[in-house]
């Protein structure tokens, strides 16, 4: 899927692609594309490893893929969303209203499984509130989830008060804190996570009608995709993969709080657009965005070691969003001219 | 022809990328001289067109102006030696104003606050609309207008530079006949005061009216310019393909004049754009629909696909009426529509001929829970074939064919598996001659297996070469229907201009 997209991207594609685009060449160019992203990676991570001996230390590394899992599963959902031109504002937010839902559900039933089962379910539906306002409402994506966002962060603080819901036991944590060996469960959940996105997005008639519909919607609706349906889908699927990381959230620190992921839709967007997914939608990958959100991991770790002030790694990471959306932006240039 | 050339291109070539756009091309207009320049698509008219009003950069090669070297490296420097271009897509900005639109860029201030001398702006535009015999509201707003009345607005836009050199980019694309004489008449006029015309076009009689000389460029080459009056259409054609064209509407199968109806349109009606339209369809049928822009014809096949809800009416596909609330209804049901405009609505540019291929079929290519990509690729591949597309493999964008091999995508999309009925909105609308008589002979071998299809051309010569039955309309209603043998260019001239009475 990613394959012939990438010749467009890349202004040198251009050439390639008419003379002689054989499969080989647009695999390569495919790698090609990934390599802004994995490149700036691993200048990262050498620069980082030169600053600080902490850095390479594998406690220290599978910190940061434990710090980077919660955001990383978002991104995953915003991708889907993106990829067909739209953005989601509400993730933030749904997170927070999700989390004390869950918290609520939980400290009433006892039952970890009703308030997995609540999570996700109660991120669904604010998806499709997302998705009909856009899809049948024909409201701007940007205002949709505008909305929601603020509704879904009043209705938190309607529900809980202003006061956070403490102490789990360690069941309902599980999906949050604990280790399957020396590996910590979120981490194994995004990786989980990210290979679903990635099948569905590359093998399945799904994946191919949301390119098809950021590429061009009227085209895809003339080819006869549902893109009312789709475009609400993806909409849930953000949702459903946002309630999941409520449900992450509240296990990793013990406690529902109404603000939790206040700021999460930015990163999430960061990490979405850092690896490479046009905003404009139609173009871009699964595993760019798991490459953005590592990225915005890394520097933020990075940051932390060198202790950076925390003020000052909100600068930096603004300025490395900047950046991924300045070379977007010229290659589509380059494309176009 | 003598004397200096206004403009004058000496072995201009550009590369986009890999591919050779223009080779060493020379050209040349004269003053008092309107010049036609004629190619396939992709032949490289609009690059060359683009180079010179500083829209790209040549990669080698001069420019003179009156014999004097320039360099134009940004459209600013182009408008400054006297040169102004329409180009196809127009260019104008649909939230403004007629007369905004037209003086865009050296809008008169006035007063502290600078804003926008109205009156100043909305009187000259009128005069300059009325040179014209234009009849548009200066203060209209340019996105409710008709697409003829844009390419006048446009064209009032050029003319207010006062070019000393006009490049047109296929104005006549989208006018009527009678739009069409008052812009030769502009030509004329430019003409008379020593001004040069150049002149893009794919339809020969227009070049043959008004052209004094022609420029051919094939594959980004040179091939030659030669005086209206020492060629005809045959060698122009010729000089153009390379090629003899032998058949150009290859009609090779006659349908069964008692064969099936396939489709069933009845008092079909959407507003005022729509009235009581009926006809039927039968198998194997092409029903040529001809008419004037704006006479409701895309509106008309847009209806049948389930893209707009009309208000009354019935539509019964092989007997069974149907309602198609969305596109993907009429998909399902074996309906296809190849629409007008294929990089807007047709085609996804950026994705590569197998997707764009297999979009309107992805359900027959998931198999074992995921899209066979090899099974999508045979298909693509014979299809490639069979339409005798013109692309290195199935992986390369859409955006990188031609015009012509663009369309044939568009409509090979829609023959993975045999629609009952195809409608083709403008099949041949800016392809070449080569692409655009494959894409005919390939229609009449669809017809002959049974497909029922609908054209909406307005290209006559299309109209009446292609038909089998003819539909004319005008203002929403169908004026007159003839047989192959009763339709002439004459009769159905006069069944789309009787303006709704039929």
């Amino acid at each position: 899927m990613k394959t012939e997209r990438q010749v467009g991207i890349d202004g040198s594609g251009v050439g390639m692609g008419t003379a002689n685009a054989s499969g080989k060449s647009s695999k390569l160019l495919e790698f090609s594309k990934q390599l802004g992203p994995t490149f700036a990676l691993i200048v990262l991570c050498i620069v980082a490893g030169i600053l600080s001996p902490v850095f390479f230390t594998m406690s220290n590394l599978m910190n940061i893929v434990l710090q980077v899992s919660i955001i990383a599963v978002i991104a995953a959902g915003m991708t889907f969303v993106i990829l067909t031109g739209g953005i989601d504002l509400s993730v933030g937010s749904i997170l927070g209203l999700t989390g004390v839902l869950l918290a609520g559900i939980f400290k009433a039933t006892d039952s970890v499984f009703l308030a997995a089962v609540a999570s996700i379910v109660i991120g669904g539906l604010l998806g499709l509130v997302n998705g009909v306002l856009v899809s049948y409402g024909n409201v701007p994506p940007f205002c949709a989830t505008l909305g929601v966002m603020a509704m879904a962060r009043g209705l938190a603080f309607v529900y809980t008060k202003g006061s956070p819901i403490s102490s789990f036991p360690r069941q309902l944590r599980f999906f949050g804190s604990a280790y399957i060996g020396a590996v910590p469960v979120p981490v194994i959940e995004a990786i989980l996570i990210f290979i679903a996105a990635w099948y569905i997005l590359t093998k399945t008639p799904l994946g191919r009608s949301i390119y098809a519909i950021g590429s061009n919607e009227q085209a895809a609706r003339l080819s006869g995709i549902k893109t009312d349906f789709y475009k609400v889908l993806v909409y849930v699927i953000s949702g459903i993969l946002t309630g999941f990381a409520a449900l992450m959230f509240v296990g990793r620190i013990n406690s529902a709080h109404p603000l939790a992921g206040q700021g999460y839709e930015l990163d999430a967007i960061a990490a979405v657009v850092i690896g490479g997914t046009s905003l404009s939608g139609g173009q871009g990958s699964i595993a760019g965005t798991f490459l953005g959100a590592l990225i915005m991991g890394v520097i933020r770790n990075a940051l932390n070691l060198l202790n950076v002030d925390a003020y000052w790694q909100q600068v930096v990471i603004g300025a490395v969003i900047v950046a991924a959306v300045l070379m977007d932006w010229r290659s589509k240039k380059q494309r176009t001219a | 022809m003598e004397g200096v050339p206004i403009l004058e291109v000496r072995n201009i070539s550009k590369r986009f990328g890999g591919v050779r756009a223009l080779d060493r091309v020379n050209f040349a207009v004269m003053p008092n001289e309107i010049h036609a320049l004629l190619g396939e698509n992709g032949a490289g008219k609009s690059t060359l067109m683009k180079i010179i009003s500083g829209a790209y950069q040549k990669d080698a090669g001069e420019i003179l102006v009156n014999g004097r070297p320039v360099e134009i490296t940004k459209p600013l420097d182009a408008i400054k030696l006297g040169i102004a271009i329409i180009y196809q897509d127009l260019n104008l900005i649909p939230d403004l104003t007629v007369a905004e639109n037209i003086f865009f860029g050296r809008l008169p201030h006035r007063g502290l606050l600078h804003t926008i001398d109205v009156s100043r702006i909305r009187e000259a535009a009128r005069e300059l609309l009325s040179e014209i015999n234009a009849d548009i509201d200066p203060a209209a707003v340019v996105g409710d207008l008709t697409v003829a009345d844009r390419q006048l607005v446009a064209i009032a836009r050029a003319l207010s530079f006062k070019p000393r050199l006009l490049i047109m980019d296929e104005p006549t694309a989208s006018l009527s006949d009678h739009e069409v004489r008052v812009l030769f008449d502009v030509m004329r006029k430019l003409k008379s005061e020593n001004a040069g015309v150049v002149f893009i076009s794919h339809h020969l009689d227009e070049i043959f009216e008004v052209a004094d000389r022609v420029t051919v460029l094939r594959d980004g080459q040179y091939v030659g310019t030669k005086p209206i009056t020492e060629v005809d259409r045959e060698t122009v054609v010729h000089m153009m393909v390379g090629r003899r064209v032998d058949t150009l509407y290859p009609k090779v199968h006659e349908p069964d004049p008692e064969g099936d109806v396939v489709l069933e349109v009845e008092g079909l009606s959407l507003g005022r754009r729509l009235r009581d339209i009926s006809f039927n369809l039968r198998r194997g049928e092409i029903l040529g629909i001809s008419g004037l822009v704006g006479a409701g014809r895309s509106e008309l096949l847009q209806c049948i696909f389930g893209e707009i809800s009309f208000t009354s009416g019935s539509i019964r596909l092989e007997g069974k009426e149907v309602r198609f609330s969305s596109p993907n209804e009429a998909v399902a049901s074996g309906i296809a529509l190849v629409p007008e405009d294929r990089g807007e609505e047709g085609l996804h540019l950026e994705m590569t001929v197998r997707e764009n291929i297999t979009l309107p079929h992805l359900k027959r290519f998931f198999d074992k829970l995921r899209i066979n990509r090899d099974a999508e690729k045979e298909v693509s591949n014979s299809l490639i074939e069979r339409l005798a597309i013109k692309t290195p493999d199935s992986e390369q964008l859409v955006a990188f064919l031609s015009g012509g091999n663009q369309q044939k995508v568009a409509i090979a999309k829609w023959l993975v598996s045999e629609p009952k009925v195809l409608m083709l909105d403008e099949p041949t609308k800016g392809v070449d001659v080569g692409a655009k008589s494959e894409i005919h002979r390939l229609m009449s071998q669809l017809a002959s297996k049974g497909v029922g299809i609908i054209m909406v051309s307005s290209d006559l010569p299309e109209v009446l070469g292609m038909s089998d039955r003819v539909l004319v309309m005008s203002d929403g209603v169908i004026t007159a229907e003839f047989t192959r043998a009763e339709a002439t260019a004459d009769r159905i001239m006069m069944a789309a201009t009787s303006g709704g009475v039929a």
